[in-house]
């Protein structure tokens, strides 16, 4: 009944016991290096991360975070304008970069025996940028673009930026990662020289490197390339404003004739993973799982099955976050629905769960679930890359993330309910309605 | 914030030879072919089935149906109403995805190793034994009209459909899969009853298996599960005539940044000169930051985010296409640099250099895309669904590489036609006049 027609060879190695071994170390100029191992195709992810994103902006210049990761792939000393990707590509790799509030990151994916190239080149910008006018001018139009085709075309982009305003009084969590517009067509020269002066730097940044790669080999390169770069002294300590507590409920409402489908959403200020202390956030995020997770989750039963005044509800939970970060739920009401309806039928259910508490095979459900989840991540080395990336950018540790899976299935019941309690309060909410204009006579 | 996301990734000559991954060719004993690759290095498996036809086999007066029908696969079946049914994949935790495009009906499997037999099982049901429970049908059929009510204000998916409109015509690509408002309000229950019998028919499956599973268990496996599905099912659709007229057709649409597609006809990829126009859509849009479109478009001017073109290669017709977003009062200008060098790419050809390094890249990344038992079971699938075999792994850089710099530029020649170059534009663009109704 078997017949093999063809055995061809193209990628993956004989099998190992384990499919991922990481590696961490400390360079002695500061810079972390991790190294996740998957030696079954000879490709590796390689990364560099930055412990600055765009909440470690100085107020008037927005934006400008992500502004210098595309100023980074114009020329340095020894590469012009464009080399940098596309000596990746002729390489066989692809490149790109990615910032967000807590950090900015650059990586290129490439065949394995490359590695030592793309680190080459890595290293060579984090200090070596030669910038121009130019350069400035037609890049800034860029992301001016980006906001366009991210944002001001998408009214549920507008409204979630203005919700993240309104949630924080004090944190630059408050204002969009892109920018605000107006002070984005002002950025210049020296607000990116500024930011990359400051931040950039082996004692803010973290390699990481997956897939197929040898922990002492990745060393010896990342001390040959990496080593080499001095620490900036002057890096000033990770010391954001911080969120005041939240006393009084915050509502918007946000009207937009393109918005054919209306919803409500609301986000509750809630607390962070935190390193050596991540058991409240655990119960945050398999509270996240209860209300809004899939099909059998509390808010889907209760609202699309059951009294069907919803088409589709969510709650999402991001730990991950170096300060205060949100609980968030959203409502899509059923045609004849008001927003009012749909916001009132949410908080009944999240009402009648504060008396009830979980389904105890609901909660064994969601814990079998993450379980599995360790083992279908294994298949994916970038998506690990990128945890640990995330994680060490945002306050934690090494051992902070893989203490995380056991942390999840210690969770009872209890713990979930004191969680929901302390940050299931109208008091430290904001809840908006995005919805069309009012037709006038 | 990706600074941008590349469309397309494909082969690397001077890669260090590795022991290797087997492509097996297994026939069951109930006759369903299939491509494995074992790999025993984590303890799940990666199944995809593909069956061909897709949204494409709606009936006449029945547009939706095979969307909503596939919504509804995981909606109750067997046994189980929609709830238990979830219920019971939660607690294997298998991971079941159900999709439709134009051309097929998708489902990706993801189930451990220790609970293969009873995931199996409930995957089962949902392909021979759905319910489809009229509560289900209404809970379904009123999400896809949210999402179809929230598309009618979307400037990409307003594009998408005026382009598809214009193009195809009264052919199924001319309108959009999950059918009109209109149209799925009035779907039965029988319209639902007739798509499945229609869509899930063994003689139009594609199936690749990855991970933890020997070729034995997995013909067992596939007997189980598919066996008992039609054997035939409903006639395919026929070739899609193509109108591109050319010139520029506009839809006033208020938002502060156009959306424009461009379309011009494509090439079959069994056409000998397929790997050239491949190759010379690379240069031209298909790459990172490196390609013609972008080094124009963006580096050199800022006029967009992003611009890239690919080919299509749809069942029933090929286009070259492409996609540019720019602020109301630049579009225009996006517009001639594209089509000024959509002419010049076709007049002067690509250099030596150019084809060079885009052999380079091609041939370099192919085989990274081969790194995970869920990438290669895609891959595997779709190659089946292309009429590929399997020794294409390793002959594919082979054919890039035979591509020479005079062959490439006779197809550039031949095939490049600013002429029939039709974009559709959604915004309010300045500069810019509506050529085609």
């Amino acid at each position: 009944m078997r017949r093999l027609l063809a055995a061809c060879l193209v990628s993956l190695a004989p099998l190992a016991a384990m499919a991922q071994q990481v590696t961490h170390f400390t360079l002695e100029n500061g810079m972390e290096v991790v190294v996740i191992e998957d030696r079954r195709a000879p490709v590796v992810t390689h990364m560099v991360w930055y412990r600055a994103g765009s909440a470690d902006e100085e107020p008037g210049v927005s934006g400008v975070a992500h502004f210098l990761e595309h100023l980074l792939f114009k020329g340095t000393d020894t590469l012009a304008p464009g080399e940098f990707s596309a000596t990746v590509a002729r390489n066989g790799g692809s490149d790109n970069a990615f910032t967000s509030y807590d950090y900015t990151a650059y990586f290129q994916r490439i065949a394995a025996d490359r590695l030592d190239l793309v680190m080459g080149m890595e290293a060579d910008r984090m200090v070596n940028l030669r910038l121009d006018e130019a350069d400035i001018l037609t890049e800034r139009d860029v992301i001016i673009e980006e906001r366009n085709q991210r944002v001001e075309n998408s009214p549920s982009a507008l409204y979630r930026e203005q919700k993240s305003a309104l949630q924080y009084l004090n944190h630059r969590y408050g204002v969009p990662i892109i920018g605000w517009r107006h002070e984005m067509e002002a950025l210049g020269l020296d607000d990116a020289l500024a930011y990359y002066t400051r931040y950039y730097a082996p004692n803010n940044a973290i390699l990481v490197v997956a897939g197929d790669a040898d922990p002492g080999e990745v060393r010896a390169l990342a001390e040959k390339h990496y080593g080499v770069i001095p620490a900036n002294p002057d890096l000033p300590p990770r010391a954001r404003p911080q969120e005041p507590p939240q006393l009084a409920e915050r509502r918007m409402t946000f009207r937009d004739p393109r918005v054919s489908q209306p919803y409500v959403s609301r986000s509750y200020l809630a607390p962070e993973r935190d390193s050596g202390a991540q058991e409240r956030a655990a119960a945050l995020t398999l509270l996240a799982q209860l209300l809004g997770g899939g099909q059998t989750a509390v808010l889907t039963q209760k609202l699309q099955f059951e009294s069907q005044i919803a088409v589709q509800v969510g709650a999402w939970y991001s730990g991950m976050s170096l300060d205060s970060t949100t609980f968030d739920l959203v409502v899509v009401p059923a045609p004849g629905v008001t927003l009012a309806e749909a916001e009132a039928a949410m908080d009944d259910v999240l009402t009648g769960f504060l008396e009830t508490g979980p389904d105890a095979a609901h909660l064994e459900r969601i814990k079998s679930q993450l379980r599995a989840q360790e083992i279908y991540d294994r298949d994916d080395a970038s998506s690990l890359a990128r945890r640990y990336g995330a994680a060490l950018t945002q306050g934690l540790t090494v051992a902070d993330v893989q203490a995380w899976p056991d942390i999840l299935q210690a969770v009872g019941a209890e713990d979930i309910m004191t969680a929901a309690r302390d940050v299931l309060d109208r008091r430290q909410s904001v809840t908006g309605w995005l919805m069309a204009p009012e037709v006038t006579q | 914030m990706i600074r941008f996301v590349l469309t397309l990734v494909l082969l690397a000559a001077a890669l260090p030879a590795r022991a290797g991954v087997e492509v097996a060719e297994i026939t069951t004993p109930g006759g369903l072919n299939a491509w494995l690759v074992e790999d025993h290095s984590i303890p799940f498996v990666a199944l995809e089935l593909r069956f061909r036809g897709g949204t494409s086999l709606d009936a006449t007066g029945a547009r939706g149906a095979t969307n909503l029908m596939v919504g509804l696969l995981e909606e109750g079946a067997g046994e189980r109403d929609a709830r238990a049914f979830t219920q019971a994949t939660e607690e294997l935790a298998a991971r079941f995805g159900y999709s439709a495009s134009d051309d097929a009906v998708s489902i990706s499997a993801r189930f451990l190793t220790e609970s293969r037999e009873p995931s199996v099982d409930l995957l089962r049901d949902s392909l021979i034994a759905p319910r489809f429970d009229d509560d289900a049908i209404e809970r379904v059929r009123a999400q896809v009209l949210a999402g179809l009510r929230a598309a009618e204000t979307n400037p990409r998916d307003i594009a998408s459909r005026e382009a598809a409109r214009l193009i195809y015509g009264t052919h199924p690509y001319g309108s959009k899969r999950e059918g009109t408002p209109e149209s799925v309000a009035a779907l039965t229950r029988d319209d639902i009853l007739e798509a499945h019998k229609g869509a899930l028919a063994r003689d139009r499956v594609y199936i690749s298996a990855v991970g933890d599973i020997t070729a034995d268990e997995l013909g067992a496996l596939l007997d189980h599960l598919l066996g008992d599905l039609p054997e035939t099912g409903a006639p395919l659709p026929p070739r899609a005539e193509l109108t591109l007229p050319g010139g520029v057709k506009l839809v006033d649409f208020a938002t502060p940044q156009s959306v424009a597609l461009f379309v011009q006809p494509g090439i079959d990829r069994h056409h000998p000169d397929f790997f050239a126009a491949f190759i010379l859509n690379h240069i031209l849009g298909g790459g990172g930051f490196e390609s013609r479109l972008m080094t124009e478009v963006r580096e050199k001017r800022g006029l967009t985010y992003g611009v890239y073109s690919y080919i299509a290669d749809r069942d029933a017709a090929e286009v070259w296409t492409g996609s540019v977003a720019s602020a109301n009062d630049r579009v225009a200008e996006a517009i001639a640099v594209i089509r000024a060098e959509w002419t010049r790419l076709r007049d002067e050809g690509v250099t030596a250099e150019e084809l060079e390094n885009a052999k380079t890249y091609l041939t370099g990344a192919y085989p990274l895309r081969f790194d995970g038992n869920g990438t290669i079971a895609s891959i595997a699938v779709g190659m089946q669904m292309d009429g590929l075999p399997t020794d294409y792994i390793v002959n594919r850089n082979d054919m890039v590489n035979a591509v020479t710099l005079d062959e490439i530029n006779r197809v550039a020649r031949e095939w490049l036609d600013p002429e029939a170059l039709t974009f559709v534009v959604v915004g309010q663009p300045e500069g810019l006049e509506s050529t085609v109704n």
